[in-house]
């Protein structure tokens, strides 16, 4: 397979802050690779570095075969960034802009008008291209920002975080437009906090915290490492977690701890039907009455939930 | 997006061959598809191109923003009207019509004024984010700045114009040839090229519009006014005396005033030409380097 990013040992630090220590990444040419991570986890920061915005301390990034560091004018020919924040003209039309960047990425007039017909028409724009873009909605806007990342048509697309502020129907039309971006042979990497997201786009996903990888894989492979079930039961009284987690924590994977929020207790499980007579029983030996218990499937919440929680607990008071 | 195959084989023939060994070069290995050489322009024919696109971006929305120049011309026409008619009858200047001596002044003043803009403007497209997405382009970078100092001087062209209009109205007239007029013109537009220059760097350093607008007002009303634009600096008292005869304002302001009305600027004319020059020098070279640090 083609790498078409690729970091290495990738270090960076603002001030006293270790934004990333050490950041191995590969994506593979015309995958998605999905970025998971809570806030400050090092997400954006990664971003900026392949877009060229920022350099890295140490460590090598690598975008279509060319050095970030060394050739960025290269890099930029061959990328295409949609930051956190809407990057766009408030006074221009939505045409003039995609136009705009269109004639700053060098495409014939011709050229940079033909593309520009097709993403305001594939954005859902074509009505409003005419407008001041300061009459659109938060939806219009990061809409235009993100067909203004395509104009070039890059052959790798950075996305960070693309589907904040918009609605529902934003967000799906949204999803089946990266479906179909990467249909075409370009590379994603996409940044995300929905990791239903994530589960939907990404071909491979990485989850990060506190500047590093904390585990990588295919969202499948996530679910099936971190628990393919969860076992979720739900109590009467808050004070009886704590028995309950004592109780269940032999039934949950070697290594994951059971989850613990408000009246729910959750205990992640490679096959829940067996296991769960066995752990109505116990929960019974402990003289516990319970309002409801069930077995479902784990979503990506899980995995990030449980992976963040253990970097909490092996890193206490590092802030980021 | 869709790409049909007969786009993605314009792509590939539009590769060039240098590629091939850089890419070899480097542990990754890439195929066409990523690898493909745009030939990213670069070289200073592209650097002025560039300029043009984003003095263009910025020239366009000119006639959006009237209400803008409307107010930015209504302050110097306000000066004009107080200082000819409210002050000018207890002001006086030796050897002037004071409406000759303080049309000129009052030019110089709009246009450095004027200048106030760059940072602004400069300072929006940060907030905006869009010179975040500038700085991912394959674009001269320096071009941003240019494009922006480069549209703010034909704004500043268009009001000299109107702000000539009405110094016409109010009883101005020039007294020098077409070709002292002209040069003045030039020399007090160049001079406000050069404060866009400082107002560049403004905009890259603060925060927001609001501060840049502050920022230029704490340098500009001093640097204006304490100075021969309105009055005669032999009135001023000892420190103010000192800093008006040196304040490279008082020299351009002198040459304008001198060319308008028919004298000989002398060396005026050549330390104002040097102050701009040496301005746009530096500030140019601060303000691109500021830029290219933004990747710490």
């Amino acid at each position: 397979m083609v790498t078409a990013v690729q970091t290495t040992d990738l270090c960076k630090s603002f001030g006293m802050t270790k934004a990333l220590v050490g950041v191995d990444l590969a994506i593979e040419e015309g995958t998605v690779l999905g970025l998971l991570g809570p806030n400050g986890a090092g997400k954006t920061t990664i971003v900026r570095i392949l877009a060229t915005l920022l350099l890295p301390d140490s460590g090598q990034a690598v975008v279509g075969g060319v050095d970030v560091v060394a050739e960025p004018h290269r890099v930029r020919a061959r990328i295409g960034l949609t930051g956190q924040e809407t990057a766009v003209d408030h006074n221009l039309t939505g045409r003039e802009n995609l136009q705009y960047i269109g004639q700053l990425c060098h495409l014939e007039r011709k050229e940079a008008r033909r593309r520009t017909d097709k993403l305001l028409e594939q954005f859902d724009l074509t009505e409003a291209g005419d407008r001041a873009v300061k009459t659109y909605s938060g939806g219009m806007r990061r809409r235009l920002d993100i067909a203004m990342s395509l104009i070039a048509e890059p052959a790798v697309v950075f996305l960070d975080e693309p589907t904040v502020g918009l609605d529902p129907r934003g967000r799906l039309a949204m999803w089946d437009f990266i479906a179909e971006l990467t249909s075409g042979g370009t590379t994603i990497l996409l940044t995300t906090q929905y990791l239903e997201e994530a589960d939907k786009l990404a071909d491979r996903i990485v989850v990060m915290g506190y500047g590093s990888v904390i585990t990588e894989g295919t969202p499948n492979e996530l679910k099936q490492r971190m628990g393919a079930k969860r076992i979720e039961v739900e109590l009467y009284d808050k004070a009886d977690a704590s028995t309950v987690i004592d109780a269940l924590t032999p039934f949950s994977i070697p290594g994951l701890l059971v989850q613990h929020h408000d009246r729910t207790v959750t205990v992640p499980v490679e096959e829940g039907a067996r296991l769960l007579p066995q752990m109505v029983r116990a929960i019974d030996a402990a003289d516990v009455s319970l309002r409801d218990v069930g077995v479902r499937q784990s979503t990506l919440d899980d995995v990030f939930l449980i992976l963040t929680d253990q970097e909490v607990e092996k890193s206490p008071g590092i802030e980021s | 997006m869709n790409r049909n195959p007969t786009e993605k084989k314009t792509d590939t023939e539009n590769t060039c061959s240098s590629t091939t060994a850089d890419a070899a070069s480097t542990a990754v290995a890439v195929n066409a598809k990523t690898n493909r050489c745009r030939d990213v322009p670069h070289g200073p024919l592209w650097i002025l191109r560039d300029s043009w696109t984003e003095a263009l971006r910025h020239l366009r929305i000119l006639p959006r923003t009237v209400d803008l120049m409307i107010f930015a011309i209504f302050q110097p026409v306000m000066f004009v009207v107080l200082f000819v008619y409210v002050f000018g009858n207890s002001i006086t200047v030796p050897e002037f019509d004071y409406k000759q001596y303080l049309l000129p002044g009052i030019f110089a003043q709009t246009i450095v004024f004027g200048s106030s803009f760059t940072g602004a403007g400069i300072a929006q497209d940060m907030a905006q984010g869009l010179v975040q997405r500038l700085r991912s382009l394959p674009m001269s970078q320096s071009a941003v700045l240019i494009g922006r100092t480069i549209s703010d001087l034909i704004r500043n062209s268009v009001t000299f114009v109107v702000m000539l209009l009405v110094g016409f109205a109010v009883g101005f007239r020039f007294n020098g040839s077409i070709g002292d007029t002209l040069v003045a013109c030039g020399l007090l537009l160049g001079f406000g090229y050069a404060f866009s220059w400082i107002q560049a760097l403004i905009g890259l350093s603060v925060s927001s519009v609001e501060t840049v607008q502050s920022a230029g007002f704490m340098w500009m009303f001093p640097v204006t006014f304490v100075s021969s634009a309105f009055v005669d600096t032999q009135t001023l008292a000892g420190p103010l005396h000192w800093f008006a005869d040196i304040n490279p304002f008082t020299i351009v302001t002198n040459a304008g005033r001198a060319l308008f009305n028919g004298q000989s600027p002398g060396n005026d004319l050549w330390f104002s030409l040097i102050w701009a020059v040496a301005i746009i020098l530096v500030f140019c070279f601060l303000s691109v380097y500021r830029f290219s640090r933004f990747n710490r």
